[in-house]
């Protein structure tokens, strides 16, 4: 068997489980919700414009965008209640993702509970005040049985709409089918991409079937058919969700973003724990906002960023001072601001450096940035997606007086295809990628310094800065890896023929660096 | 038969926009035990406002309305109407229920042993006419004329005193009205009910019932026998409709002459 293939299974009962959990809550929730919400509505019609409105503000927000904006939301929410319960809420993984999803999860259940509680035929309520049920018995014995075909049309749209929406909860650090789609996407594994694509298809197919055996047993008043269906989505639930409850000892929670050389550092970091015997979970894809905030209060214990995202993003600062400089004030700033210790650099720079075809730079004499800077009016600038928002390009535009013909923003596997084929002249490179030299790409020098410098450093939480076994297992990666061995070791992954899991590409870097076993 | 009091409306009335119009306005009423009474009236008189004061279903805005000598105010709605039989032009049966579970609701409301509630739901079965094999049908399968005998075997089954009916045939085909209007009418005697009924057609009024309440803008403008009403009235209004069923049956009566003669 393929090895994409054969990995892509190997982790299919915890993606799969998972994933089943997050939604099945989520609908869970947002029926519980959403009911007594469609009861009211159907009573009070003054209420009814306020609750759809909502509940479809809710739904019109990216499905991507909606655990992100959780995620803030969650971390003030958890220094509310840290002091009076004592107890933090974790900010990352389940918990955004299960109110995003329950949000996401109430319209269509809101709109068909209220179609179905007010649709029915004036002269049954009227019988039903008549023959002498309280306003309680009418809901029960009348009024809940003949809205439940209504009703059920709308769960059953809703968990399609929820078990899609759950394959975005990878980015906010909550393992789901998104798994394999976010990290195939970066690692340009269309295999695991398709795996996860038709396997959340797959699951919804299902769900969705069972979903209508329940529906058409509520129309029919066909209790045996109500009941097998739902019979068979609690079976199925426990039994795919059961596995998780297994446990395994995670003692450490490594972190990584979403590209391909922070899932191969991530990797990297937790081989060798395991080499020590320490559990070791991963959180994968995380965003670039979301996965400081997660290791400073505590959520991760260690993850790799880089001197310059830091610098400008958690420090505010727009000052580009030299390298040593920067690193020894960032990790006293750190130690001070959040007690978040910089265990060191570990011997590259992942920078954002402009970079274009060598036959193109040649053709128009270009060597560096200044030298470019005339020609940029002829030219189109392929970025990635947060590059065109970042103070550095404010910075090289400031510096240099660079007025692209027009910029574009694409993934990053994207942006590099955009360069070769041509269809962008210049675009923004990270100086590690295993690509630049691949695709004999020439890199502009950045004369005046307007770009900070972007050393890969290791970073542990407040409360593991002195944990003797994570400091045995990263303390020999720092200044270990050249930025050629990095570059190597991210082609393996990025490239188009004969590519290598993020996991193979860590044991190759730590044999190439001839790592000692920790 | 006895002619105490068991129903009186006492100076109701009641707005449905704020005070500038009534449905019903300061109406007195009192209806004995035993009796059959119709309240007739065009569309908006107040006739059907009128007959749901009596279980709540609309409570008047000044007034009181009470039921052997008891306030219907001071009992809970549900507990009322379950001692009260209810039947109207919309029928509403539940679709969702048998008519065995249909004709048994108010019972099981009401806690019966399961034994006594199946027991009754034949006895009614057999009281309104329908097979027995109508118990595990649902209502879909029924006839306009099948499902009002449902309806009326439904208000009948907590054996209450009193019956209300509000336009309880209008739908039904002319054929069907006649044999279903008498067949009520023989049940309300032999079972010693009370009953209300709101009907818009003055000749079944005439037919099924003891007394005529005339209604017009919320107040009772005549109020007799079907007797003493068609034999005239000073009110232009109650003369006019109380005379239309006689000119009816003279037109009739003709026809047939004139066949007779032919």
């Amino acid at each position: 068997m393929d090895e994409r293939l054969a990995s892509a299974l190997r982790v299919l009962p915890d993606y799969l489980g998972q994933h089943v959990l997050l939604s099945a809550s989520a609908l869970a929730f947002g029926v519980v919700l959403s009911l007594p919400l469609a009861l009211i509505a159907a009573r009070r019609p003054r209420w009814r414009w306020p609750l759809l409105t909502l509940a479809s503000a809710a739904q019109t927000i990216p499905g991507l965008a909606l655990p992100a904006l959780f995620y803030p939301r969650m971390l003030s929410l958890s220094a509310l209640v840290k002091p009076a319960l004592g107890l933090a809420l974790p900010a990352l993984g389940f918990l955004p993702a299960l109110l995003a999803l329950t949000l996401y999860s109430m319209l269509p259940i809101l709109r068909n509970g209220i179609t179905g509680l007010s649709g029915i035929d004036r002269a049954v309520i009227e019988a039903a005040n008549g023959v002498g049920m309280t306003s309680w018995q009418r809901l029960v014995r009348v009024e809940a049985p003949l809205a439940a075909p209504v009703i059920m049309a709308g769960v059953r749209t809703s968990a399609v709409w929820t078990i899609g929406a759950a394959t975005l909860a990878t980015p906010v650090g909550q393992t789901s089918l998104g798994n394999y789609i976010f990290s195939g996407l970066q690692t340009e594994n269309w295999i695991s991409v398709l795996f996860g694509s038709v396997a959340a298809a797959a699951l919804a197919l299902v769900v969705d079937q069972l979903l209508g055996l329940v529906e058409a047993g509520a129309a029919r008043r066909d209790h045996k058919r109500m009941l097998a269906g739902l019979a068979a989505l609690a079976i199925g639930t426990a039994v795919v969700v059961a596995p998780l409850t297994a446990g395994k000892p995670a003692t450490y929670v490594i972190g990584s973003k979403n590209f391909s050389e922070q899932f191969i550092l991530s990797e990297l970091i937790s081989q060798r724990l395991q080499a020590l015997g320490a559990g070791v979970e991963r959180k994968d894809g995380l965003g670039s906002a979301v996965i400081f905030r997660a290791l400073a209060s505590g959520e991760l214990d260690a993850y790799v960023d880089y001197s310059g995202t830091l610098w400008a993003n958690v420090m505010g600062r727009h000052d580009t001072p030299s390298r040593e400089l920067m690193l020894s004030e960032l990790t006293r700033w750190m130690r001070e601001q959040y007690g978040v210790t910089v265990l060191g650099s570990l011997g590259f720079e992942n920078a954002y450096v402009l970079a274009m075809r060598r036959e193109r730079a040649a053709a128009l004499g270009v060597v560096s940035i200044p030298g470019l800077a005339p020609h940029t009016p002829q030219l189109t600038l392929g970025s990635d997606l947060e590059f065109l928002s970042r103070p550095e390009w404010a910075a090289l535009k400031q510096a240099y007086g660079l007025a692209f013909r027009a910029e574009r923003a694409f993934n990053p596997t994207f942006m590099y295809r955009a360069v070769q084929s041509g269809e962008v002249d210049v675009i923004s490179a990270f100086s590690s990628d295993g690509r630049i030299a691949a695709l004999d790409l020439a890199v502009l020098r950045d004369e005046k310094q307007a770009v900070p410098s972007y050393d890969a450093v290791v970073l542990l939480s407040p409360a593991r800065a002195a944990d003797p076994v994570l400091r045995r297992a990263l303390e020999p990666l720092i200044g270990a890896i050249p930025v050629e061995r990095m570059r190597e070791a991210n082609l393996t992954v990025d490239r188009d023929q004969d590519k290598a899991s993020p996991a193979q590409a860590a044991r190759f870097l730590a044999e190439a660096l001839r790592l000692d076993q920790p | 038969m006895t002619s105490a009091p068991l129903i009186e409306l006492h100076r109701v009335s009641k707005s449905f926009d704020g005070g500038r119009g009534f449905a019903v306005n300061d109406l007195s009423l009192t209806i004995n035990r035993g009796s059959l009474i119709a309240l007739v009236g065009a569309s908006g008189s107040g006739k059907t406002t009128t007959c749901k004061f009596i279980n709540r279903l609309i409570d008047p805005d000044a007034g009181e309305v009470r039921i052997d000598q008891r306030t219907v105010a001071s009992i809970p709605p549900a507990e009322l109407r379950r001692g009260i039989g209810y039947v109207f032009q919309g029928i509403g049966l539940f679709p969702h229920m048998r008519v065995g579970e249909n004709i048994g609701i108010t019972p099981q409301l009401l806690g019966w042993p399961r034994a006594d509630i199946e027991a009754r739901t034949a006895e009614l079965l057999d009281l309104v006419g329908l097979p027995q094999t109508y118990a595990s049908r649902f209502p879909d399968a029924l006839s306009g004329g099948e499902r009002q005998r449902v309806g009326v075997a439904r208000a009948l089954a907590a054996r209450p005193r009193i019956v209300l009916m509000d336009e309880p045939f209008g739908a039904l085909d002319p054929l069907t009205r006649d044999g279903l209007g008498s067949a009520y009418r023989d049940l309300h005697d032999r079972l010693g009910l009370t009953t209300v009924m709101v009907t818009h057609d003055v000749q079944e009024a005439v037919l099924l019932a003891d007394r005529i309440v005339v209604l017009k803008a919320g107040r009772i403008i005549a109020d007799g026998t079907p007797s003493t009403l068609m034999r005239g009235h000073p009110n232009s209004d109650v003369r006019a409709m109380m005379s239309m069923p006689a000119r009816q049956a003279a037109r009739v009566q003709q026809i047939i002459d004139g066949l007779a003669n032919g």
